[in-house]
This record gives C-alpha cells, structure tokens and sequence, in this order.
C-alpha cells in the first residue's frame, strides 16, 4: 500500500476527475507526482457537494456537465497507477454515487483500478459498518476525516478505523482557501496523535508555502485541494499540468525551506 | 433498486432509523452539533417548563387548536364522502411551517445559540423561522433559491420586513434542495454560534424525529376533533408530501389505526420523466442526500435529479426517511398529483368553500376530489390544509390564464 510520506511535510494533492477532461486529469495527476506529491486525492464529482467550497463546486459541476460517470474516474485512477505505481491514490466522493454504482462492485473495481484508499466526505464511523466491511474484505484503505469539533471519543473511533492517514480538517467549514491557519488544527492533530501512530494530513484552506510549512511543524502532511482546482480553473486542458507541477515544486522547495 | 446496499445494517432500535431509512451522513464537522442537539432536545422534551411555554405560544402566538371544519358544499358537490379540512392555513405566517419554527427556535434558545439559520422552498418555513426569529430576539439568516425567490416573491418582502437576511442561492437548479446545500455549508462553518432550523422532517437525525414531534400536534388535535364530532375515526387522511413535514404531522397519531387510510400526495409536475416532476415514490430509488437515506431523485450514476413542480414547497429531490418506511411497509400510501390539477383544485376551493389553499396543499385537495366520489356518503375524509394561498396568487394567476382560467369553471 503506497500511502507513505517519505518527505516532510508529505503532499496530498486534490483534483477533480474530469475536470477540464479525463485526459488532462490523469496528465495532471501525473506531473503532480512528478513534482513532489506523495499522495493524490482523485475525486469523483457530485451534483451536490455540501462539504465543498465554490470552487471544488464548479469543478464538479464542470465535470459532470462534460458526462463524467464513476467508471470514467476508475479509469483515470488505472492510468496513473500504470504510470506511477510508487505514488498514493485515494478517491475522494459522497456516498450517493457509490451506493448507486453498488457499494461492493465499488470497492471491488476501486481495487483493481489500483486505487489505496477511499474517503467518502458524507460516511462517518457510526454508519459505517457495511463500508468498512467491504474496505476491509478488498484491502483498500477507509480515510475518515477528523474534525476540531470532534469529541476525543469520536476521535478515537475515527483513528481507530482510519488507514493509510487521518483526514484533520483545519477549522470548521467548507472546502476552500484561506488566509492563515487556525490554532485549531494543531490542536486537533495533537489530540489525534493520542489515539493513532498513523500519519495526519491536514487540509480545508491550505493554499501556499507558508500553510504547508505550517503544518510541517504539527502533522505528517498537507492537503492541497482548492488552490489547485482553482489553478485549473484558470489554465487550459494544454496547460494545466505544467502549471500545477509548477506550483508543486515551488510549494515544496519554499515549504521546505521555511520548515528548517 | 437492486443496485443499492444499504449504507449500514438495517436496525428498528438504532435512533434515528425509520426501518432501514434515515440515519446520519454528514461532514464530520456537523457530527458534535447533531449529537448536542439530540442532547439537548430529549431534555428539552422531558422539560415541563419548555413544553407548557410551547403549548402557551401555539395557542396565543400561532392561533392552535386549529379549525376542523366540514367542507359542506364541496361534499354535496362531489357526492361522496364527508369531506373536513384541518385548518393549517388559519395559523400565524398561514402554514403549519409555525408549529415546528416555534419548537426549534425556543429550542435554540434554551441552547444559548443567537444566531438562526434556515432554508426555504416557498417561503413559508422561511418566514415562519424569521417570524420567532423576531419574536425571540435571534439574528436571522434564510437561505432561499434564487428560481424560488423569484416565484414567492411575497414571502421573500415579508422575511425581510420581520428582520431576516435573505441570501439567495444559484447553484443547482435555485430550488430548495440548494437552499438545504447552503444552509448545511454555513452551519459547517459556524456550528459553534449557529442553530440550523431544518424546515421539513427530513435530514440527518435527530431532525426527521423532532420535526415529526413537533408538527404531531396536527393529527393529536384531528383525532380528537373528528372523534368529538363524528364519533369515530376517518377512512383516510390526505396530505401533501414535499420534504413530508405536513404529511408526518397528519398522519402521526393515526399510525396504529389501521382502519384510517393514510395518503400522502406528491407533486407529479408536468410529466413523469426525471426532471419533470417530484414523485420520489414513484420515480425514485433509496440513497443518500442531505444526510438521511431514503428515496432520492436521482440518474444512473448516482447524480441528483432536477425536480419541478407548479409548488415550491413539494420541489424536492427527496424525502423524510419516515415517509420512506411508511411506504414501503404500506401503512401509507403515496400518489402524485400534476400541476393542471392542483391548479383545478385550487379554483374548486376557491369557488365551492372560500377558502384559498396553497399550492402545496392544493395537491392534497386535488386527492380528495378524486377519491371522495368513489367513497360512500357516510365514510369520512379529511385533507390537512397546511398552507393559504396567498403566496401563491402571482403564479396561480399567471398559470389559469395560460391554462384559460374560463375553461376552470367551480
């Protein structure tokens, strides 16, 4: 299972599947390892993502407007785990699409796409059980998120059926930049620390060096996820990895350098 | 169908589950709230003090018991059954929407919360959460589709005047269910300060279980009322079902009397292609959305359905998970009724009784104008009436005359 952060601080890098095509996607996941990132989050679009911000919204709605299905996305995630078998890939969704697709042929086809892991925004531990059941049955890694309003029960519930990371979100809110991070977060990844060995990620608004160095000094790792959409957002299908391996490279030698 | 699983193991006994619906899917973020929130309102429900201020309030500020009045002319009319209309439409803000925004607002207070936050289809939920939103002194924040506001334009001039900011909503399909979106991202936002008043007996428990509690006083008060008239209990009770608030309310008490048909009415639009209507009994499958599992609107990919009806409030790609276990185990049954028709029923109140309804509940009076003449002169039917129509007279205007108002004759 190649969820590992060999580098500190580890990456965790969002984009939205299909957004601005299939095609551009998979070449953006893979100049995104190629430029540092030790983990890619791929996400499968829904129509009504009431955890995500504006921009992860339009995305999803960009990419479900070009006919993006589940399957397509399982498809982008074979393609980079062909091109890059040494890198992390966890899909990202609400549980509505993968209920309809079937939770068992999900887990199965997820799998064999080559994917590690699997984090479903809207599934929390108490409802949970038929999920980790089929997590477990095919060897893919449940990631719940962890939130600073979470109890120390629920935090040990969430670390205890975690894999692979902890999802900590960095403050109470929705998907999307921010300007500074809240003493929240480190809290919250001490309090997780208590409960599990495994690493932390943490994510909601990291968007510069100065976040992800930030977090360096707290967790194992640090989500970026709308900075980037956003970054597509304004790039075209030619030039969007170019401009996202760019961006990558440059959070990782300045992160890097404002962390010793 | 065959394609779902269940998201977890089907338990009777597990709160918060009706059958094998309902339940809790929601950002992580929201779980403390929902948790403090059943907390606080099993106390609340065992507090003599909470209940009697309640009880105090629906009598004096909200105008209950409401009315169960014998709908004479409209039943000599159809000649069938005895036809009664619980009077919803009499209440404060003129919907049942009241009972429930009472409950919850003195709930926030009692919680310390001083900021409201809340969704509304047709603007009834809307202005009944700023209207105790002003009566208890609460800052206001209603969130409101922008399709939506444009068709109750009325409701929207009448939450602003009681103090309340609307924001309006334009992503998805600027109904009700993006309302709910909205409403759910600012509560992950601000779930320390914010109390969320769901309108309708639906998301994550323990909504759908204290939405339910507090519209039950519609059955309680018909039950009693029919009894004292009639002596005996009615063969059916019809309501509409958009989120099911209404309908949850009605049928509650009736529930073990299963001589009582209950029968709930969606809204069947303009056709029955997804898109086209709000018929989630009839056109939809169980899934997730907005943090409950029952039957959703929705395509082969798992997306969520765009929904339309003549009616704002019955818009809704879901709904209550109760009505969900209801259906399937048959204690209620579920139909649709189209815009055409609820429209008819409208100008058929209006002319046979005097009494205007709204759209939604146009719906259910449309049911009764069907059923009461194959039913017998003594069986008894009464219509929950859960809204006026007044909010509605722009678009009920603009819809006869493209209909051809003359060829609705009363």
């Amino acid at each position: 299972m190649p969820i590992r952060f060999d580098q500190k601080p580890g990456l965790v890098v969002y984009i939205t599947a299909g957004d601005p095509s299939l095609d551009a996607s998979r070449a953006i996941a893979i100049e995104a390892i190629d430029a540092g990132a030790d983990v890619i989050e791929l996400g499968i679009p829904f129509s009504d993502p009431l955890g995500d911000g504006p921009i992860i919204q339009r995305a999803s709605e960009r990419a479900l407007s070009r006919g993006v299905k589940l399957a397509d996305v399982l498809e982008v995630a074979r393609a980079i785990r062909a091109a890059r078998p040494q890198a992390g890939l966890i899909l990202f969704t609400y549980l509505n699409p993968i209920l309809r697709y079937g939770l068992a042929r999900f887990a199965d086809d997820a799998k064999a796409a080559g994917a590690d892991g699997v984090l479903v925004i809207d599934m929390v531990v108490e409802e949970s059980a038929e999920y980790l059941r089929e997590m477990d049955r095919t060897g893919l890694a449940p990631v719940f998120l962890a939130a600073p309003t979470s109890s120390d029960e629920r935090l040990e519930a969430i670390a205890g059926h975690s894999r692979g990371f902890v999802y900590a979100i960095s403050r109470t809110g929705i998907t999307g930049k921010q300007q500074s991070m809240t003493a929240d977060a480190s809290a919250l990844v001490d309090r997780i620390h208590r409960w599990s060995k495994l690493p932390v990620a943490v994510g909601f608004g990291i968007s510069n060096a100065d976040h992800v160095a930030q977090v360096a000094e707290f967790a194992e790792a640090a989500v970026i996820g709308s900075a980037i959409v956003e970054l597509i957002e304004r790039s075209t299908p030619e030039t969007a990895p170019g401009a996202v391996a760019r961006f990558i490279k440059g959070l990782r030698q300045s992160s890097t350098a404002l962390a010793r | 169908m065959s394609s779902v699983i269940l998201p977890s193991a089907p338990s009777e006994s597990r709160p918060g589950r009706f059958g094998i619906y309902g339940g809790r899917y929601v950002p992580e973020t929201l779980m403390a709230a929902l948790q403090e929130l059943e907390r606080e309102y099993e106390i609340a429900k065992a507090d003599a003090d909470f209940q009697q201020e309640l009880a105090d309030l629906l009598r004096d500020f909200a105008g209950r018991p409401t009315p169960l009045y014998f709908a004479k002319r409209l039943t000599e009319d159809l000649g069938g059954a005895k036809i009664y209309l619980k009077r919803e439409d009499l209440l404060h803000t003129g919907a049942h929407k009241i009972n429930n925004a009472l409950g919850q607002g003195l709930l926030a207070k009692r919680m310390g919360k001083k900021r409201i936050i809340a969704e509304t289809g047709a603007g009834q939920h809307g202005v009944a959460t700023a209207t105790v939103c002003a009566l208890l002194g609460l800052e206001c924040v209603i969130y409101m589709g922008e399709v939506d506001m444009a068709r109750q334009e009325l409701n929207v001039l009448r939450m602003r005047l009681l103090g309340a900011e609307v924001r309006g909503v334009s992503s998805g399909s600027k109904t009700l269910k993006d309302a709910i979106s909205e409403a759910m991202r600012d509560w992950v936002t601000n779930v320390r300060t914010t109390y969320y008043i769901l309108g309708s007996a639906l998301g994550a428990h323990p909504y759908p279980t204290i939405v339910r509690d507090f519209q039950r006083c519609i059955s309680l008060e018909m039950k009693e009322q029919i009894l004292e008239r009639e002596g005996r209990l009615p063969d059916a009770v019809v309501a509409c079902v958009g989120g099911g608030s209404n309908a949850i309310g009605a049928f509650y008490e009736f529930i073990p009397d299963r001589d009582v048909r209950l029968i709930g009415v969606e809204a069947g639009g303009r056709g029955t292609a997804l898109g086209e209507h709000a018929a989630r009994f009839s056109g939809g499958v169980p899934g997730v959305l907005q943090g409950t599992f029952s039957y959703v609107l929705q395509d082969d990919n798992g997306q969520i359905a765009l929904t339309h009806s003549v009616s704002a409030g019955l818009d809704y790609a879901s709904v209550g998970p109760e009505h969900a276990m209801l259906h399937d185990t048959g204690r209620a049954e579920y139909t649709s009724c189209d815009d055409a028709r609820a429209l008819e029923a409208v100008v058929k109140l209006a002319r046979t009784e005097g009494i205007l309804p709204a759209l939604e509940s146009a719906h259910a009076v449309a049911e009764a104008l069907r059923l009461a003449p194959t039913m017998n002169p003594h069986d008894i039917l009464v219509v929950n009436l859960s809204g006026r129509g007044d909010k509605d007279m722009g678009i009920i205007a603009q819809e006869l005359k493209l209909e051809g108002a003359t060829s609705l004759r009363g």
